[in-house]
């Protein structure tokens, strides 16, 4: 008995924590949002953390790009010989970087790439004071330091998604076209035949702007919540990773089940 | 490094990522979903569409003259109703025909206009009166199959 009333605490107490999370966190994003005036004031501080969260991840985003568009290229080839159809293989790159793995594999590269940087910066920033010291100035930390970065990831996302997205097409351009001997002309005739400007490509900025936001409010949270220790900041980062992979995962399983079933 | 290097470095990445934007709208996508050409409409009725979807190209002597707007049944002629919108660029002869053919052996369905003789020309929210159904392949093999199976009785 006292061991059923013992599980039974344990999921209604962490089912409450995961409320109250859930609440502090809202509340937190919504402050951030609120004191967002700051990025047009002082456009100086965005410019800063687009280059920390986006240029710096232009690296990571093209090579991965174009080493998925290399293997998409090259299976999808070797399954369509067997019908003869080769030259559908642009539509099958374009499509499934367009619409799934574009926004998701850069939402997931950024959460880790520039995510965990974000929490790491704050979670320390909270450890050695430095928020404390800010608010006794009569500075507001939401504003200085989290707006930046919460907006500096949100706007980078979608770009990175963008050319991920497209060094992938141009990486499943070189494997099958120039290196197998796809017929040129097949791969992008297919390829623009079967891609929708409004259902395809628009929803796959949709996804990436929706991911961003996921990504960027997870790791400005973890950050800022983080237990000012130092493995305090070590276990936010590890949260901030885990959590931005699963929100990913789940809101682009919401959002395909939204955007591309159904009669169209 | 210093602020104008940060400045020039975010700068690039913007109009890479706007470039990137533009490459999969114009290179991937195709540019006539964008400007939506202007055209007309007009419907045709089938016994059977077969696997016909909305959004299937129309075909005319094997160039996409227009695309298949909606797939409806009719409650009056209990028979399917097609719209199709096709670019103001082609015209046809209001008698021409519209039959769905298939792509390949297993490819997907399309509607093909067969140009008529008439002198006028096909306008918006005409009918077109001659059609001819999807070959549904059950039935072809079903047909085949009794005919072969006559051919053996009558042995």
């Amino acid at each position: 008995m006292t061991l059923i009333t013992r599980i039974l605490s344990k999921i209604g107490s962490a089912t409450v924590d995961a409320v109250w999370t859930l609440g502090t966190a809202s509340v937190f994003i919504f402050r951030v949002l609120s004191r967002s005036a700051i990025v047009l004031r002082r456009p100086r501080l965005l410019v800063a953390e687009m280059h920390f969260a986006g240029v710096l991840s232009l690296v990571i985003i093209i090579v991965s790009g174009l080493f998925v568009g290399l293997v998409l290229g090259l299976q999808g080839y070797e399954t369509l010989k067997r019908y003869g159809s080769t030259g559908a293989v642009g539509t099958l790159v374009a499509l499934s970087l367009v619409r799934e793995l574009g926004p998701v594999v850069s939402a997931l590269l950024f959460a880790s790439r520039a995510g965990s940087a974000i929490t790491a910066e704050i979670g320390i920033m909270k450890t050695t004071e430095q928020l404390s010291a800010m608010e006794m100035m009569a500075v507001d930390p939401h504003a200085r330091v989290v707006a930046p970065m919460f907006w500096g990831g949100f706007l980078s996302m979608p770009l990175l998604a963008a050319i991920f997205s497209a060094m992938g097409i141009i990486g499943g351009y070189l494997i099958t076209v120039v290196v197998i001997g796809v017929d040129s002309g097949a791969f992008w005739s297919q390829m623009q035949a079967s891609v929708d400007f409004h259902h395809d490509i628009l929803n796959g900025v949709i996804k990436s702007i929706v991911f961003g936001a996921a990504v960027s409010s997870i790791a400005v949270y973890e950050g800022y919540a983080s237990v000012p220790t130092a493995e305090g900041v070590s276990r936010a980062v590890t949260r901030t990773v885990v959590t931005s992979a699963l929100a990913v995962l789940a809101l682009d399983f919401v959002l395909t089940a939204f955007m591309f079933t159904g009669v169209h | 490094m210093d602020r104008s290097m940060v400045d020039l470095w975010v700068g690039l990445f913007v109009a890479v990522g706007i470039g990137a934007l533009l490459f999969l709208a114009l290179k991937a996508g195709n540019v006539d979903s964008i400007i939506k050409s202007e055209g007309y409409s007009v419907s045709a009725e089938f016994d059977n569409i077969g696997g016909l979807k909305a959004k299937a190209p129309v075909k005319s002597a094997g160039v996409i003259v227009g695309r298949v707007s909606s797939v409806n049944f009719s409650n009056q002629s209990l028979r399917a109703v097609v719209k199709l919108d096709l670019d103001e660029r082609f015209q046809f002869p209001k008698d021409s025909s519209a039959s769905i053919l298939t792509a390949g052996l297993l490819g997907d369905q399309f509607v093909g206009i067969d140009p008529g003789g008439s002198l006028e020309n096909l306008v918006e929210g005409d009918r077109l009166r001659i059609t001819q159904s999807a070959i549904v392949l059950e039935k072809v093999i079903g047909q085949f199959l009794y005919g072969k199976m006559s051919e053996t009785n009558s042995d």
